[in-house]
């Protein structure tokens, strides 16, 4: 894998040699601003973006930790409303009918459009400490919840009939038939949503915190370093290395999870 | 009426019920409780705004629709090359998975800026990127898997007529990765509008949707800003449903078609 | 028709790497035109193993095989046999008329003759309304017949099947032993009938060939000296229920080793 990595860190060097020399212009102009060195991105953590402050990796880092912040709860509360929606759905084909379509819709509606209002909206309704960061975790739990209702409903449909069937022979209340059958058969597929929501939630803690103007976490610094790219474009790289490498460990945490709870795992689920 | 039409007029019912009643309640809602406008404005201020509007509204929407199509069409391309050259070459495939995984966990909103950097920030070509970007994985990942969902039987009934690689992939692979393909798809569609309408927040034509609705949201329009939301939403579920459509023309022998 | 087929096995052997399992053991077997020859046996005797061994799907570790006077190879490639799998393995994106005629792609037949051809086909399986439907909407035993069709609808003189009608209901299955029997006499091949049930193998064969597992080898063959055409009546007939119990005995008496359980599946 390192190797991979490896490699790839190669060609992006070749790739900019490449057009340097060649002065491609398509499908962009490569210079010093549009594709900086790996060396130079590298360099740029260890060393102050502004002077009297830190050094970059220790500021993004706090900043990495707020978005995080908002991220996980994000991620947890979207988590459970987007499986208490699966549960609740399941159970009534006309409730299915009903919501559905609006579930799905609901996610072509752009968030980021809507953030500032759901901002301005949440934020005093908000206890003190949850304010500001609070507001984002509302749109992270936005992007979340989708993919995990869909995925619960169709983990909890994936029941198979004659073990249903069983269950009626027992005359097992629903409340049983579900922890019981319909839940574990479900995991699977909720795990592969988890997955998807892992990602999501840091997407949203990103782009929820671009129009509110907090400057705390890395939305805040992306808009900075964005407006000072043509002077210092290492300093955006370096931003974006750190948001991939939350948005990887976060995926990793819920695989991990995955594996410690889901021994048996088909994988070719969803 | 015949009776398939009844029977998906009745399908959709329960939907169409939700609709008028979340819409009736919001509308009662906002004038009983006198809910600032600014806020939340009523579903009919919106829908006049968005008419009364339209000159600019709709021809944004279009604009910004163009790149999301030119996004979704390279990305979604891109993707389905990817696949290919990697269920072709098996061992270039299992050394690559680990990094695709990785990158779909990567937010890639966060790069959008710097597509915007290389694009210049106006031209629709920085959207496009990103739109592009955002499909180009959930397509090489289920055409992927699709292209490697043919039963191990089937390649054995081919083998057992001397089929060449290539008739192989013609005769089983392709076909089976379909109803995968489409599936993706459907994703993407959505998310190209998205990722086109996040890339112009960092900067984009003035006749841009998203550019309008982030000023308008900005100089506390909000009337506009929405219906310029209804704009964006409009177009991602007219792709969605393109794409649903094209599906089942394509995937006309496939009972599961039917479901979706 | 084609080429009497001759198919010869000699001493061959087959061993599978991992976990070092020996499914075939010099086998010795020769089977000659026009024949019906059942390869019965509990699981892992390798009756699978050796019949994709004639299709050349499986290459043997030892030993030598000619089919039709060819290598193994050299006949897949000429299209000399069809095959039947457990499951029908039809393409659920093709029609049933284009999954039969699927091997006629193949070969490059033109659209005319691939025509004539499935039409012909459906008639002899006796399908002959269904050309437009698709797979999922037969019964499994239609199925089944479709996959038959296709497997003849290039007259290959071998035809391979492996367990063709075992995932199917016993009434089913005794019909489509019938039919197999008539199209077996229209089209003169040579078949060869992996099963695991001892009736049906008397039923149709010309010849048993018992295998006895771990490792697989020909523990006896026993011919069948029933008349052909065979009817519903000859499954009555006292000389059925001898050679039935000839063929258990063979089992039995070489399988040692069997377990209850496999005993069982040999009904």
């Amino acid at each position: 894998m390192l190797a991979v990595v490896v490699v790839l860190l190669g060609l992006w060097e070749l790739y900019r040699w490449i057009w340097t020399s060649t002065g491609w212009t398509w499908p962009f102009v490569v210079n010093d601003t549009s594709m900086p060195h790996i060396w130079t991105i590298a360099k740029a953590f260890g060393q102050p973006a502004q002077v009297n402050q830190a050094a970059l990796i220790t500021v993004l880092l706090h900043k990495t930790a707020f978005t995080a912040k908002e991220a996980a709860a994000g991620f947890g509360l979207g988590a459970v409303i987007g499986f208490l929606i699966g549960v609740v759905l399941v159970h009534s084909r006309l409730l299915q009918r009903g919501f559905l379509p609006y579930i799905v819709g609901s996610q072509t509606v752009p968030i980021l459009a809507i953030a500032p209002m759901v901002v301005v909206w949440v934020n005093p309704k908000l206890p003190g400490p949850l304010q500001g960061w609070g507001a984002v975790a509302v749109i992270a739990t936005y992007l979340t919840f989708f993919p995990v209702a869909i995925n619960t409903l169709r983990g909890l449909r994936s029941a198979d009939t004659q073990a249903l069937e069983l269950m009626r022979t027992y005359a097992a209340s629903r409340w049983w038939v579900l922890w019981k059958l319909r839940v574990p058969a479900s995991l699977p597929y909720v795990f592969s949503a988890l997955r998807l929501a892992a990602t999501a939630s840091v997407v949203g803690a990103i782009i929820g915190e671009l129009p509110t103007g907090l400057q705390d976490g890395l939305g805040g610094a992306i808009i900075n370093f964005n407006q000072y790219y043509s002077i210092e474009p290492q300093e955006l790289w370096a931003t974006n290395v750190i948001a991939a490498a939350l948005g990887i460990a976060f995926f990793l945490i819920v695989v991990l999870a995955e594996r410690a709870i889901v021994r048996r795992a088909p994988e070719n689920v969803a | 009426m015949t009776s398939r039409a009844a029977r998906q007029a009745v399908e959709w019912l329960p939907a169409l019920i939700v609709f008028v009643v979340v819409i009736g309640l919001w509308e009662g809602l906002v004038r009983a409780l006198h809910v600032q406008q600014f806020l939340l404005p009523k579903p009919s201020t919106i829908l006049s705004v968005f008419w009364t509007q339209r000159h600019t509204l709709w021809p944004a929407g279009w604009y910004t629709f163009k790149e999301a199509l030119g996004g979704f069409a390279v990305g979604s391309g891109l993707g389905i090359l990817a696949a290919t050259v990697v269920a072709r070459f098996k061992t270039a495939g299992t050394a690559l998975m680990p990094i695709f995984i990785a990158a779909n966990a990567v937010p890639i909103i966060a790069f959008a800026p710097i597509f915007g950097a290389w694009f210049n920030p106006i031209s629709p070509h920085s959207k496009m990127a990103v739109a592009g970007v955002l499909c180009f994985l959930p397509v090489m990942v289920n055409t992927l898997r699709g292209l490697n969902s043919a039963k191990p039987r089937q390649i054995e009934l081919m083998r057992s007529y001397a089929a060449s690689e290539l008739e192989i992939w013609r005769r089983v692979r392709v076909p089976s990765a379909l109803p995968f393909l489409f599936t993706s798809l459907k994703v993407a569609s959505v998310l190209a509008m998205i990722g086109a309408i996040v890339g112009e927040y960092f900067g984009g034509a003035l006749n841009a949707l998203g550019v309008l609705i982030n000023t308008d949201a900005q100089i506390f329009q909000f009337q506009t800003a929405w219906a310029g939301i209804l704009v964006a939403s409009l177009l991602g579920i007219a792709l969605y449903c393109a794409v649903g459509a094209s599906e089942r023309v394509v995937l006309r022998w496939s009972p599961q078609a039917r479901d979706s | 028709m084609s080429v009497s087929p001759v198919v010869h096995i000699e001493r061959v052997t087959k061993t599978f790497p991992q976990g070092n399992v020996t499914a075939l053991q010099d086998i010795d077997l020769e089977l000659t035109s026009g024949e019906l020859v059942s390869l019965i046996g509990p699981s892992g005797c390798g009756k699978s193993t050796l019949l994709r061994v004639i299709g050349d799907l499986i290459q043997p570790t030892r030993g030598s095989i000619t089919v039709n006077g060819k290598s193994a190879s050299q006949a897949r490639k000429d299209g000399d046999y069809g095959i039947v799998f457990q499951d029908p393995v039809l393409f659920d994106w093709r029609t049933v008329a284009k999954n039969i005629a699927l091997p006629l792609e193949m070969l490059g037949w033109d659209r005319n003759r691939r025509r004539a051809r499935v039409a012909e086909m459906l008639q002899l399986v006796e399908l002959g309304g269904f050309a437009e439907h698709h797979p999922w909407q037969l019964s499994g035993g239609m199925q089944q017949r479709v996959a038959i069709a296709r497997a003849l609808s290039f007259e290959p003189s071998l035809l391979l099947m492996d367990e063709p009608f075992g995932a199917l209901d016993e009434m089913t299955r005794e019909r489509l032993n019938l039919e197999l029997l008539s199209i077996w006499e229209k089209t003169g091949s040579t078949v060869v009938f992996v099963t695991h049930s001892i009736s049906e193998a008397v039923f149709l064969s010309t010849r048993v060939v018992v295998m006895s597992p771990r490792p697989g080898r020909i523990a006896g063959v026993v011919d069948i000296d029933l008349p052909y055409p065979r009817t519903v009546e000859t499954r009555e007939a006292p000389r059925f229920f001898e050679l039935v119990t000839e063929v258990r005995e063979l089992l039995r008496s070489r399988g040692e080793h069997l377990l209850p359980e496999e005993e069982e599946a040999l009904q």
